[in-house]
């Protein structure tokens, strides 16, 4: 074949080739939705995370603000705490409310945030005051089974 | 003395093992030394990837194609049994993002690409062109082998992406035009479970090591034919046998380090 057949060849198969990737990256995976923009980070404290990863979403009223970027295990409090990446465009006043929530009855878990009404709004690098934990099923049945909740499975503060 | 013959034949076949590992190892290491040459006339590589990408294309779009056509409607039957059925773009997407795309699409090169790759170089070798090469100064490893490899090194991810595309666009034609799931949380559904790092790019480092092995599996079986007509075949046989039980050892271990259950 004629050299530049097999070049037109080639280069026609590498395009495609990285055009796939780029529909995987986009289409597929959620590269579309990392780092939109600027965004600053605000850390909340929950007695259980529940299923939630890291890169899972930070929403209010439904819209994705944000994501998860790390959860660990603070020692001092033996609470969790998850830092969140939040974009820059949205502010939320100080008395905002943090909670873990999940999409449909199986879904992903995800961080929704419930606005409060104070003037002041939360600064880069500042904590969320009042969070609710993850519903955990099991915990919900056994309040069920046992009639009225025991205070000690009670995952909610 | 029947013990000490048995005993012969598991030592030599050992010995033999081991020596043919250690000079394949030895040809891969020689592969990347002489590799110079495969980039700097790159229409060489250049060649030898519209020979071994650009010539598996059809089997690897037709085979990505009906694949995702399968999972559409076997996660479709399964899914529907839960209530779920709109989790059935990411049970797609992740399949074969993660473990179909590369493995298969590996296999398929193994077998489409890797034969031919042996085939070509052991009858090279059997009609001596190998060693008039070398008559002529010229290294056979810089100038036959490096071009096929960096070919087949950098096809394989390609192919695996456009496989895993394929597959999606499969499960998509099944899931949501013939069957009729909701389309809004089909591409919802794939887009929050399917993580660009842990997903993507693991399935492209894995077909990277697949594309190594597979090819170097298969210049290595060529290069060591016995120059007859039977063993050319028997290498050509062997490249396949090795290469497929190669990737899917390999896809258990680097499965197992990219997907701890975290």
């Amino acid at each position: 074949m004629e050299r530049t057949a097999l070049d037109l060849w080639v280069g026609a198969f590498v395009v495609t080739g990285i055009a796939a990737l780029v529909v995987l990256a986009l289409k597929v995976g959620n590269l579309s939705t990392y780092n939109v923009s600027d965004t600053y980070q605000l850390t909340a404290y929950f007695t259980n995370v529940g299923g939630l990863k890291p890169t899972a979403s930070v929403r209010s009223a439904g819209v994705l603000v944000g994501r998860v970027t790390e959860i660990k295990l603070d020692v001092d409090r033996y609470e969790a705490k998850v830092s969140m990446s939040i974009d820059t465009r949205y502010k939320f006043p100080k008395d905002t409310f943090a909670n873990i929530q999940t999409a449909g009855l199986l879904g992903e878990n995800y961080i929704g945030l419930l606005p409060g009404g104070e003037e002041q709004m939360l600064k880069s690098g500042e904590v969320f005051k009042k969070t609710q934990s993850a519903m955990v099923l099991e915990d919900l049945i056994g309040q069920f089974i046992y009639g009225k909740p025991d205070g000690k499975s009670a995952s909610s503060k | 003395m029947p013990i000490a013959r048995s005993l012969r034949g598991i030592g030599s076949r050992v010995v033999n093992g081991v020596w043919r590992i250690g000079y394949a190892t030895r040809f891969f290491l020689m592969i990347l030394r002489y590799s110079g040459p495969s980039f700097r006339r790159f229409h060489l590589t250049v060649k030898e990837m519209f020979s071994s990408g650009v010539m598996s294309l059809i089997i690897i779009l037709v085979a990505g194609m009906f694949v995702g056509m399968v999972l559409g409607l076997q996660g479709y039957e399964t899914l529907k049994r839960y209530g779920s059925e709109s989790a059935l773009g990411s049970l797609v997407a992740l399949s074969l993002v993660r473990e179909l795309g590369p493995v298969l699409a590996a296999l398929l090169f193994a077998s489409r690409a890797g034969s031919a790759m042996t085939a070509e170089i052991g009858l090279m070798k059997a009609t001596e062109q190998i060693a008039a090469m070398e008559m002529m100064a010229v290294n056979p490893i810089a100038r036959v082998i490096a071009p096929r490899f960096w070919a087949g090194v950098i096809s394989m991810p390609l192919l695996a992406s456009l496989f895993s595309a394929m597959g999606v666009f499969g499960g998509y034609v099944v899931g949501v035009v013939l069957i009729g799931v909701d389309e809004g949380s089909f591409w919802s559904q794939m887009q929050d479970s399917v993580d660009f790092n842990h997903d993507i790019l693991n399935g492209l480092i894995k077909s990277l090591v697949f594309g190594v092995a597979v090819t170097v599996i298969a210049l290595f079986e060529g290069y060591d034919a016995p120059p007859t007509a039977e063993g050319v075949s028997g290498a050509t046989t062997r490249t396949v046998v090795e290469s497929s039980l190669a990737i899917l050892i390999l896809d258990f271990i680097l499965t197992a380090f990219m997907f701890r259950g975290d």
